[in-house]
């Protein structure tokens, strides 16, 4: 079943046209990848879904609704959570108050709360310190257990592993495993090796548009489609 | 080994700045009736100034808004102030304290409400339109300030207009050779009630919690689901009270004030949301803190300098902090 479709999806930012069409199919479960070159248009992608840019009217569908026209914030509601490049983490507040913030009635539910504790244990250890104290990787367990501090149909995430060392990377990719297998993720990554750890199905976007789309076990096999789309060598 | 900031951190980094001014001033007067009596007007001046500056470092930090319009909040509620006390002069030279103290806290409590609803028209009609665009900003509030000048003169003529003040408030504490006006340490205590209250509700609630965070990153508060333009609205009005009642106080300070106050006021408010650091309401305390003192200490050993001190205290912190004693972290 499909939980979200972009249909011709137009974004532009300012005088400029970033996102000329984009079409492709998220199903539900599991960790679909978006992959692209450098300003190919990924996080363009993502902050349109989440109504950070305003994409064209008809062309973002959730759960069989059109949600292109409303404001972030009725997104978010809808279920949609939203992991940044920068992480979007409140340096001045504590990793409690980042996730409080993130609940809906302010309170914490002890079941999620002690999952976060299992996937980032980190995150317990520095629970009353300010995020700004944290390193990269703490910070960026922060943003993702912001984003399943509740239930959510779906988590925008966006590139989570730049700049991390290799072995958070690993404990990242462990965590987003096991979070894929409640929820639905759209990953936007650079790091191929990272995606194809994780993603089932995948899409390649090229200059604003959808050159490629299938399964990831498919793309992973196909050295010359990647060399083509990626510039990846073998 | 520890190095002399971190040694100077440990032991309250910034917040010691006010106590080293004072203790370097001791030594320079070198008259302690005359210290405490120059501490207490400068607690009490930084007090009233925090007041007026602490709304705008909040506009500012969460809206990323340039008001220079708000110290046209400071007049209007220095001159609801005084006609409201101007009307209720009965109450104020009556004996009974009861009545006195209620003249006063209908007087700030007119300025505060004058506050709330022109603060809620001033973001809805003048600022909204500029969301995003500083220049415009500038411009728009520069002309709301001359604006609302006018309206002042229109309403309460050009001459200056004498603030009666309460007789539960006149007249001075004698301690040994120390002598404390009351007004002062009235003002004083307002401040530290407001300074009080802020800190409960941006540490405490909610809706603290979403101002300290929409202060960092607003994006990220409507990705977590938040309408944070309401936010503003609710900031908005309350930081114009804040300045309203920030002016009611002056006015009763000064007793005679003028239709220029606001236009006065807004450079010094400024220079105290710049010292302490945008978007910081700690950060403002402290800076108003220092103008204060600052202001009553040079005023008194050097009286010529009196008039660049605030200039000269916010080149010497921003040397040595270009963000600000307490910013905000973003």
């Amino acid at each position: 079943m499909t939980l979200l479709s972009l249909r011709q999806m137009k974004t532009s930012i300012g005088q400029y046209h970033v996102l000329h069409d984009v079409t492709f199919d998220v199903p539900e479960g599991g960790v679909f990848v978006l992959l692209g070159r450098n300003g190919a248009g990924k996080t363009t992608t993502l902050r349109s879904i989440m109504g950070l840019w305003t994409p064209s009217p008809g062309s973002v569908f959730f759960a069989g609704q059109d949600i292109s026209g409303l404001h972030a914030s009725s997104i978010a509601r809808k279920g949609i959570a939203f992991v940044p490049e920068n992480m979007g983490v409140f340096g001045g507040l504590t990793v409690e108050e980042n996730l409080v913030l993130a609940t809906a009635k302010g309170k914490f539910d002890a079941t999620r709360l002690q999952r976060i504790y299992t996937l980032f244990p980190a995150l317990e250890q520095f629970w009353t310190k300010q995020a700004w104290s944290l390193s990269g990787g703490q910070k960026q367990m922060l943003s993702v257990a912001r984003a399943i501090i509740e239930p959510r149909a779906l988590i925008l995430v966006d590139e989570p592993t730049k700049g991390l060392a290799p072995s958070i990377i690993d404990a990242m990719a462990e965590a987003f495993q096991e979070i894929g297998q409640t929820t639905t993720i759209l990953l936007v990554e650079q790091n191929f090796n990272f995606a194809k750890r994780l993603g089932h199905g995948m899409a390649v976007i090229d200059d604003g548009r959808i050159a490629h789309t299938g399964t990831m076990a498919d793309f992973a096999a196909d050295t010359a489609l990647q060399e083509q789309l990626l510039s990846l060598s073998a | 080994m520890e190095t002399i900031s971190q040694t100077i951190e440990r032991f309250g980094g910034v917040y010691l700045l006010p106590v080293a001014v004072s203790l370097i001033a001791l030594v320079l007067i070198g008259i302690p009736s005359s210290w405490v009596t120059l501490t207490v007007a400068g607690l009490a001046m930084g007090m009233m100034i925090f007041l007026m500056a602490s709304g705008l470092s909040l506009i500012f930090g969460l809206m990323d808004v340039l008001n220079f319009g708000h110290s046209a909040f400071v007049s209007f509620g220095a001159f609801v102030a005084a006609s409201a006390l101007g009307y209720m002069s009965g109450w104020l030279g009556a004996d009974s304290l009861a009545l006195n103290m209620l003249a006063v806290f209908l007087a700030f409590l007119a300025a505060i409400t004058f506050g709330l609803v022109a603060g809620w028209f001033f973001e809805v009609v003048i600022i909204k339109p500029v969301y995003h665009d500083h220049l415009r900003q500038i411009l728009i509030t520069m002309g709301a300030l001359i604006v609302s000048e006018q309206i002042i003169l229109a309403v309460w003529g050009g001459a200056p207009v004498s603030v009666p003040r309460p007789s539960f408030l006149e007249g001075s504490w004698l301690f040994g050779d120390v002598t404390v006006e009351i007004y002062r340490a009235f003002a004083f205590a307002l401040g530290l009630a407001v300074y009080i209250a802020l800190y409960l509700v941006l540490k405490r609630t909610r809706i603290g919690l979403l101002i300290r965070a929409g202060v960092e990153n607003r994006e990220m508060v409507e990705a977590l689901g938040f309408k944070i333009d309401r936010l503003f609205v609710g900031v908005f009005m309350v930081g114009s009270a804040l300045a309203a009642l920030g002016g009611a106080m002056w006015a009763g300070y000064e007793t005679l004030i003028t239709p220029a106050l606001g236009g006065e006021m807004m450079i010094v408010v400024f220079i105290v949301v710049i010292i302490g650091g945008l978007g910081s309401v700690e950060g403002t305390l402290l800076g108003a803190i220092m103008v204060g003192l600052m202001a009553n200490y040079i005023g008194f050993l050097a009286p010529k300098l009196a008039l660049a001190s605030n200039m000269v205290l916010m080149m010497a912190i921003l040397l040595w902090r270009p963000s600000g004693l307490k910013p905000a972290v973003k």
